[in-house]
């Protein structure tokens, strides 16, 4: 497989009045062609920061990305002019964000919208775009989608939106779709309808996903590759089955333990991780999950332990061997 | 919409009515008209008298106010003072398009205002348009350019700006391009009055005396303006859908100018629909300072002799300006916004 994008020692940073917030933390991962990753980890720990650096969407001030490499072909996103992103955003990586209530702009029609990517990427005239996107609303499932082009965001619901938004995404066949946590906003039967429509679209169109969750359930199922953050660093990354099969974090085996399963016994409670997770606005040193890990040896709290393989693909950034508990 | 329309305008007149009550009570209560009749001092005791009746002055405020809404006409009125209502009266009242004649120059109301409106009219839409057009202008310019050196240059002359009194704004400015200019040997800006009398009313006249006082009524609100379009777009670029839109791959100025500004136009329009109506009323300092014939000098000329059906007339123009504004508003922000329209 060949690789599509692959990141480097990426690192961003958000100049606040309060101080830095070390959102990303040398973050470095792959992707190939046709693969599907999933992004896992709890709510801040630099999810969304990582993919829209690599997009360059974040504003700057007051964001600042202060290493690294976001390489797609031969070309490094991160070094490329302005000009040259506009030519890769929606055309060659398109992002489908978290929140459809506010991603769609309220005063222009869901037309207008979805026709924009055609005409400006494909130079596509009115008519031909509004044919196309007529289709394209059907392939997401919009009934009576020729009627509905001239309505305007409130006029749909927020399944429907998000449909809209997959549809924006998908209109110029882009190689890599970068689902930024697509169902969190949506009821659960809407959630699963959405996934089933990506995991369809995947197969038809042969692109690769970067799948971004807080949900471990709904990866299991969609992904090839997870990758497990916590503070701005990938703390693990392997492939599903063995992530869940063998966790190697002690984050990750929190994660797992935090999640209801049909096979677990049902008096056994759902464990929540003690402690909170940390003050971004402190530089990191040492590893950033020690404070609420309870393997974590005096080494966790002066030392970032780096990202090494295990056993394969499998690779775990920790001191500690979590099956036997000492040192690795 | 069309009857969202029709309903609006029929909610203004009820309140129109009650606006022309209240002004009228006011009004009726800042000064005697008689005492300073057309400037001169009217001294015996009898030609007062005569006077106040002939003005309808002797009745009481609620017969006054229904004479000045429909007219006299019906109704005759002892002038001379013997008990017998002989005269009949000559006012057909607001409602019939009479606002009455002036205590002052004895001209009909609707022409003493109508020689002034469209001198105030050039003026305030010449700065209205400088206004809008310079603070889009630089309210855009400094929000996409948010902390740069030339934001923050323009962030402290807007301060200064909008915290200059008009009058210093406008004696300075006649100081600088005016006296300044002359002395210098520059070519100088005109400091009074519309055209030079000796060159005759021209456009290029009225244009060139035009520059000054439309620079000291745009300097406040253009500084205003400019900071407000700033922070509404400010707000709106840091919004969930422009992401989208850069994420589309869409130009960046398809971005700022129909995605951001389109979506920023609504708050500023609402602003200007507040504005614009009071730009009927004249610049009062400005065209006193610049002795600008608008309406602004005739109101204080009018309001400072008492002249009741003058100064009614004007304030009553305002009052109609603003609630059709109003309306007007509300189609336009309608028209922007679908939200809005669908409701309706
Ligand atoms: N514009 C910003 N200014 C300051 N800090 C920011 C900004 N955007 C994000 N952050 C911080 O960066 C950190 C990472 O945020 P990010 O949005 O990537 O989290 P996430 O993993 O996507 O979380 P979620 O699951 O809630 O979406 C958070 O601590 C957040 O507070
Ligand atoms: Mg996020």
């Amino acid at each position: 497989m060949t690789m599509l994008l692959q990141t480097i020692d990426l690192k961003t940073r958000f100049h606040i009045p309060e101080g830095t917030v070390y959102a990303v933390n040398g973050v470095s991962f792959h992707i190939s062609e046709g693969e599907t990753l999933a992004v896992v980890g709890e709510s801040g720990c630099g999810k969304s920061v990582t993919m829209m650096s690599i997009l360059r969407l974040l504003p700057a001030p007051p964001a600042e990305i202060v290493s690294g490499q976001a390489l797609w072909g031969n070309r490094d996103l991160l070094r490329l002019s302005e000009n040259e992103m506009e030519q890769i955003r929606g055309r060659e990586i398109a992002m489908v964000f978290q929140d459809p209530m506010t991603s769609l702009n309220p005063v222009l029609t869901i037309g207008r919208q979805l026709t924009e990517s055609l005409r400006v990427h494909l130079g596509m005239g009115p008519a031909e775009a509004a044919q196309r996107a007529v289709e394209l609303l059907e392939q997401v499932g919009i009934p009576d989608a020729a009627h509905r082009l001239g309505d305007y965001p409130h006029q749909y619901s927020g399944g429907m939106r998000q449909r809209v938004m997959i549809a924006m995404a998908l209109c110029c066949h882009p190689s890599l779709l970068i689902a930024d946590e697509p169902t969190t906003a949506l009821d659960v039967t809407i959630q699963a309808q959405i996934v089933e429509l990506i995991k369809k679209l995947r197969d038809q169109l042969h692109m690769a996903i970067i799948w971004i969750s807080h949900d471990l359930g709904v990866v299991a199922g969609l992904a090839n590759r997870v990758m497990v953050m916590y503070a701005g660093f990938v703390v693990e990354e392997a492939l599903v089955d063995d992530l869940y099969e063998d966790p190697r974090h002690p984050y990750t085996l929190a994660l797992l333990a935090a999640l209801p399963r049909v096979d677990r016994r049902r008096d056994r409670r759902l464990k929540s991780i003690p402690g909170a997770p940390p003050n971004l606005l402190v530089e990191p040193r040492g590893c950033p999950f020690a404070p609420r890990c309870e393997f974590a040896m005096e080494r966790c709290r002066f030392e970032i332990p780096p990202l090494q393989p295990v056993q394969g693909t499998h690779a775990v950034a920790c001191w500690v061997d979590v099956t036997t508990g000492g040192p690795r | 919409m069309g009857r969202y329309i029709i309903k609006r305008l029929l909610q203004g007149i009820p309140l129109l009515f009650f606006i022309s009550i209240i002004l009228f009570v006011l009004m009726m209560n800042m000064g005697d008209p008689v005492a300073t009749m057309g400037g001169r001092r009217v001294t015996r005791a009898s030609d007062y008298e005569r006077l106040r009746r002939q003005l309808g002055l002797d009745k009481p405020i609620y017969t006054q106010y229904l004479y000045w809404l429909i007219g006299n006409d019906w109704t005759k009125t002892d002038v001379d003072g013997d008990g017998v209502a002989e005269t009949p009266g000559t006012r057909r009242g607001v409602l019939r398009g009479d606002f009455g004649v002036s205590l002052v120059s004895r001209k009909p109301v609707l022409q003493v205002i109508g020689e002034r409106l469209p001198n105030t009219l050039i003026l305030m839409l010449a700065s209205e348009f400088v206004i809008i057009v310079g603070s889009l202008l630089v309210g855009v310019y400094s929000a996409l350019r948010q902390y740069s050196a030339l934001d923050h240059i323009i962030t402290a002359l807007s301060f200064i700006g909008y915290s200059m009194p008009i009058f210093f704004i406008a004696l300075l400015s006649m100081y600088i391009f005016g006296v300044l200019f002359k002395r210098w040997g520059l070519p100088y800006l005109p400091t009074v009055g519309m055209f030079d009398p000796q060159a005759g009313k021209t456009t290029a006249q009225v244009l060139w005396h035009m520059v000054l006082p439309v620079l000291s009524i745009s300097i406040i609100s253009f500084a205003a303006y400019s900071r407000y379009i700033r922070s509404t777009m400010l707000e709106v670029l840091g919004q969930d859908y422009i992401r989208t839109a850069r994420a589309k791959g869409l130009p960046r100025r398809e971005v700022v100018y129909v995605h951001a500004l389109k979506n920023a136009s609504l708050p500023i329009v609402t602003v200007v629909g507040l504005d614009l109506p009071l730009l009927l009323g004249g610049a009062v300092v400005t065209e006193r300072i610049f002795a600008w014939p608008g309406m602004g000098r005739l109101f204080l000329d009018h309001v400072s002799r008492s002249d009741l059906p003058v100064v009614m007339g004007i304030l009553m123009m305002i009052a109609t300006a603003v609630v059709v504004f109003q309306i007007l508003t509300d189609i336009v922000y309608a028209w922007l916004d679908p939200r809005i329209r669908y409701e309706k």
